[in-house]
Parts: structure tokens; sequence; C-alpha cells
């Protein structure tokens, strides 16, 4: 019951899918399995929020070290929960006067527009900016002209960065047209679609051969991992 | 206090008072809107028939409950709310439909419609207004020039609030390059409460609503928040509520092995959907595409020359024509020496050490590109914020001309 169903949904979820792909007639076992797994996966965001609260109400109610930001969180998102789930601020849609709530939860103007644009956005944008430190920083300790390999990683990364921004176009831009597939912009748009692309098919056929394998071994029960090591 | 301490307090005092100059003598950091009023009237009714088929009747300007068929029947319906199913009386049968208010914007009024009902709290007429943003050189131009929509342009508090929180914010997370700080951790506090509220949020209104709520009540959604949902009962979506039920079980102090059973449900479907999909879209797909002549003569405007059938449609341009095959061989080379490198079963000595070594070479490259690519995108997200921080907030540059008056 507690190991063997879940093997049993498990390869059942799984090859509705494939089975639907290859059989037409079963292609709305397909569609109605992925709804499933949309609504499912739905369940699980409440079960993140849930958890998060758990956590974090136990921070606030024990005191520990930064509870204060704890509650910030817990602030943060609740707020963005009542605003949200009540439609707060949303007029009703255009055809349908009536009916207080068929707006667009996101309308702008909205508090849940006005805190995605002005909290959600800014925050994880700048996060993703941040990046660029780091990045820099990383290449900068590990990238060393000491072989071969090294110096083709780095040179094309070189190529692509002055090939993509003005500073290439006016370095290279007095060549002439006979030459003009080595001007650095020409120069990179030949390494992405050759040598680039040429690694990159290797690795995705690498990946989806693994992917592929991956999922046999998880359909057939030879990979029971993901149901723990517990009763 | 520490000196440390002393020295960041004078700096955001200073900029405090510096941004509260900027914005009182620049207007910086302001944010206007234009209004728009959204007015709509209960203009006609809608009956759904059981035998298929809508009519839709308009209101009448002196008795609204009664209607007169194209026929010459007259109808009356009794006091309903929206969607309710109705009995109608017509031709001496009694005739269940469903009913729906059918609304028109003010502006569509034409000739023949009901009158406006003038009481803004009449359940007949509805009217809201939204507020879409303008630059402020929109704003100071529609106000000077004083027409007759220069007072739908006004000064928004909520969304100037809005741009300096984004802004303060924007500077608490970068705050961090110089160490972590009690007003980094509050934005990272305040990132995690409401990504996590929104996600919930969407999953809620996007998925649940209509896929799960919308089959299995679809009355009642229809009532609430879909009026445009149709569609009867589908009892199957019972299963997806009790395994979203159990997934959620987890939470509980006992009973966790019940979470395993959608557990295993999203571990199946994603086996199978990403198994389907590798093999069709990577696998399939990339080998059909390597799969080039090495020999790929092109015209002057790098378009093939052959046509469909094998005819050849235009003359080769010798120098295009080198490049493009090139181009294909290096491609063929590459993901086949690229494949060896990924092939383990045998040792990688001799001819196939060596070709493994040009994979190697073909992997750098890609890595490089990669990299290239990945910088790129960062410096440009990080030019984005500040572009944010310098033009939208500060005002300190305006490449879009949106601050400057008088045609700046």
């Amino acid at each position: 019951m507690k190991r063997t169903v879940p093997l049993f949904i498990t390869a059942a979820g799984g090859f509705i899918l494939v089975v639907a792909y290859f059989i037409p007639h079963t292609q709305d076992w397909g569609e109605i399995s992925l709804i499933w797994f949309d609504i499912i996966a739905s369940f699980a965001m409440i079960l993140g929020g849930g958890n998060l609260l758990k956590i974090h109400l136990s921070k606030v109610s024990d005191r520990g070290k930064g509870w204060a930001f704890s509650g910030v969180t817990l602030a943060a998102f609740i707020l963005m929960l009542i605003i949200g789930l009540s439609k707060m601020g949303v007029h009703p849609n255009d055809n349908y006067p009536g009916f207080a709530w068929s707006g667009n939860y996101r309308e702008t103007g909205a508090p849940f527009w006005w805190m995605y644009e002005h909290a959600l956005k800014p925050l994880t944008a700048t996060m993703f900016s941040m990046l660029a430190f780091y990045i820099a920083s990383a290449a900068f300790r590990a990238f060393r002209a000491k072989n071969f390999e090294a110096i083709l990683l780095l040179g094309t990364a070189f190529i692509i960065l002055l090939g993509r921004t003005a500073a290439g176009v006016v370095l290279t831009g007095w060549m002439p047209e006979r030459l003009s597939g080595l001007r650095l912009e020409n120069l990179t748009i030949f390494i992405m679609t050759t040598f680039n692309t040429a690694g990159n098919r290797a690795i995705m056929i690498g990946i989806a051969l693994g992917i592929a394998s991956m999922s046999l071994k998880v359909l057939l029960a030879v990979d029971r991992s993901y149901l723990g090591s517990g009763d | 206090m520490k000196k440390e301490t002393l020295i960041w307090t004078i700096i955001l005092i200073f900029g405090a008072a510096l941004l509260a100059i900027n914005a009182a003598t620049r207007h910086a950091g302001q944010v206007h809107v234009q209004s728009e009023p959204h007015d709509h009237f209960y203009v006609a009714d809608e009956l759904e028939l059981p035998w298929g088929g809508e009519v839709l009747v308009a209101r009448s300007a002196t008795a609204p409950g009664t209607y007169v068929h194209p026929s010459g029947e007259t109808m009356t319906l009794p006091p309903r709310s929206d969607g309710e199913v109705v009995e109608l009386v017509w031709k001496d049968t009694t005739v269940r439909a469903k009913w729906r208010k059918v609304w028109k914007p003010v502006e569509e009024r034409e000739e023949g419609d009901i009158a406006l009902p003038q009481e803004d709290d009449s359940p007949d007429r509805k009217t809201w207004t939204t507020y879409n943003q303008v630059t402020y050189k929109e704003y100071v131009e529609a106000t000077r020039a004083a027409g007759p929509d220069a007072r739908t342009y006004s000064f928004s508090w909520t969304r100037t609030v809005g741009l300096w929180v984004g802004a303060l914010f924007t500077l608490a997370i970068f705050s961090f390059l110089y160490r972590d700080n009690p007003f980094y951790k509050f934005a990272e506090s305040v990132v995690v409460g409401v990504s996590a509220g929104y996600w919930m949020v969407v999953s809620f209104w996007d998925v649940l609503v209509p896929n799960l709520l919308g089959k299995l009540w679809p009355g009642m959604v229809k009532s609430w928040a879909m009026p445009g949902l149709d569609g009867e009962t589908e009892w199957l979506y019972l299963v997806p509520l009790i395994l979203g039920i159990m997934l959620v079980w987890r939470l509980a102090p006992k009973g966790a092995w019940i979470s395993r059973w959608p557990l295993a449900f999203i571990i199946g479907t994603t086996a199978g959907m990403r198994m389907v999909g590798f093999i069709h879209a990577d696998f399939l797909s990339q080998i059909k595409n390597s799969v080039k002549p090495i020999y790929f003569p092109v015209d002057s405007t790098s378009n093939a020359i052959y046509n469909k059938a094998g005819e050849i449609i235009a003359m080769p341009d010798s120098y295009l024509t080198i490049w493009s095959s090139l181009g294909n061989i290096i491609i063929i080379v590459g993901v086949l020496a690229s494949l060896v490198y990924f092939f383990f079963s045998i040792e990688h000595k001799g001819i196939v050490g060596k070709t493994a070594k040009l994979g190697i070479w073909f992997l750098m490259v890609t890595f490089g590109a990669a990299f290239g690519y990945t910088v790129m995108g960062r410096i440009a997200l990080l030019a984005i914020r500040v572009e944010f921080l310098v033009d939208d907030w500060l005002w300190l540059i305006d490449p879009l001309h949106r601050h400057a008056i008088g045609g700046g």
C-alpha cells in the first residue's frame, strides 16, 4: 500500500503520456493527465506556502536568531495572499460588469500588481543582476590561459563579448568586404552557428539519452529513490 | 557610536537630503497617470434556450421586465439574479432558459437603447476608473494646454510610493556588494514572502479555479469569477483534488507517507513527458539537423540554389558556397567528435583519443560562447537596474525624453 501503489501510479502516469504520444485516439488521456499534473503542482505550491508558514512561525515563536526577519517574511507572504486571493482593488471584466470577481487578478493598478511591480520585480531582477559582479570575479580567478583548451574557452568568450557590443564593430569595421567574415560581429555569428551549434548538439543528445534512460528506470520501478527509505 | 556606523549614518543622511532636494526641485521620482473611465449599462437580456441557441432581447425603455419576441409574443420575467435559470411562458408553454445580463459601454449607446440610469449605485449601471501611467512630459504638456482632457491627468501617490519602494529595494539588494547588512536581510525576507505568496495566488487563479473548481462546480465558478465558462461537471477531477489534499497532508505530524501517491503521479508524468519530449525534440531533431550536405551551394543572397525537386534554380556564389559548406562540415565533425568524447565505453586512446580531444576543443568553444552570453545577459540586467535608478527614479538621464519639458 505504501510502496506498491505509488510505483503503480508512477508507471500509469508516465506510460499514459507515452501512449498518448503514439496513439492519436488516446491523445485526450495525455491532455487530462497534464491538467491533473498542473492541479497537483498547484497543491504543491500550497504545500510550499504551508511549509514556509510552519518554519517561520516556529522561528518567531522561539525568538531564534533573526526572528524579526522571519516576521517580515510572514507579513509579506500573508499580505500577498490576502490581496491576491481577494482580488483586492480589481475591477470587473469589461465584458461582464455585473460580476465583481470577473476581473483579472493582475490588473494594472491593483494592489497585487503593485506588489509585483514595485517589490517582487525589482528585488528579483536586482538579485540576478548582481551575478554580473560574481561571474566577473569568478572568471578573473578561474580564467588562466595555461593550456590550449583554456585558451579556446577564453578566446571564444572574448570574441563573443566583443562581437555582441559596439566595440567589436569599431575594432574590425575597417576590414574590406571580401574579408567581412573576419569582422568580430560576423565571426561571432559564425562561431555561434557552427562550433557552438556542434558542441551544444552533442551535449543535448547526451542529455536526451540520459533523461530517456532515467525516465525509463523510474517508470519501470528500477529506480525507487523518490519513495524515500522509510516504510 | 562606532566610527564605521557614524560614517554610514552620515552618508545615509546626506544621501536622503540629496534625494529630497532632487525630488522637490526637479519633481524627480514622481509618477503621473491619466484616468480612463469605464461606464457600462444593462442593455439587454440573453436567454440560453434549452434546445440550444441563444436569444438576445433588448430591454424595453417602458417596461424593463417585459420583452416582446420578434414573433409578437410578450414574455415576462420574474425578478432574478445573473446566471439564474428562469421560467418563461411563451406560446402557452413553460420554457426554462438560462438568463444573463448583457452590458454595453455607455459610449457605444445607440438610439433605441434603454435610458441610462442616473444614480451611481444603480444595479443597472456599473462605473469605475482605471489609471494609465503617463510620462512627466505628457502630464505637463496636457495640463499646460488646458484642453478638455487636462483634468484626466493627475499625480499618482500610490505609484510614486511604489517607484520609491522599488528603488530603495534595489539599493538594499546592491548593498550586499559591500557586505551582509540588515537592509539586505530585510529585502531578502520580503522577496521570499512575496514570491511564495505570488506563486500561490497565480496557481490558484490560473490553475485551480479554471481547471479544478471550474470542472467540479462549473455553475458556482461561472456565477462567481468566470462568467464565460461553459461545460458540465466532470467528476473525474475529484481524483486530482484528492491527490492534491494527500500532498498537503505532508504538513500533518503523522501519515507523511500519504503524500507519496501524488508525488508518484508527479514523478511519473514528469518522466513520461520528459522521455517523449527529449527524445523527440532533442535526440531525434538534433540528429536530423546534423545530417547536412558537405557541399552546400548557395546563391548571392545565401539561399540554397536547389528547389524541393532538386533542380538548380540559381547560379552558386563560390565564396558563400565555400563558407556554407565549411560550416556544415564543422557541424558534422564537431557533433561526432564531441559525442566520441562523451562515449566512455571505449578507452580514449589512439584514433578515439584524438577524436575525443577534438571533441573537447569543440566543447571548450561552446562553453566559452555560453560564458560570453551569460556575462552579456547579466550585464544587460545590471544595466537595466542602473537605468531604472538613474532614469526612472532620479531623472539624472533622459534617453527617451520622458522627463524633459518643452520638446526637450
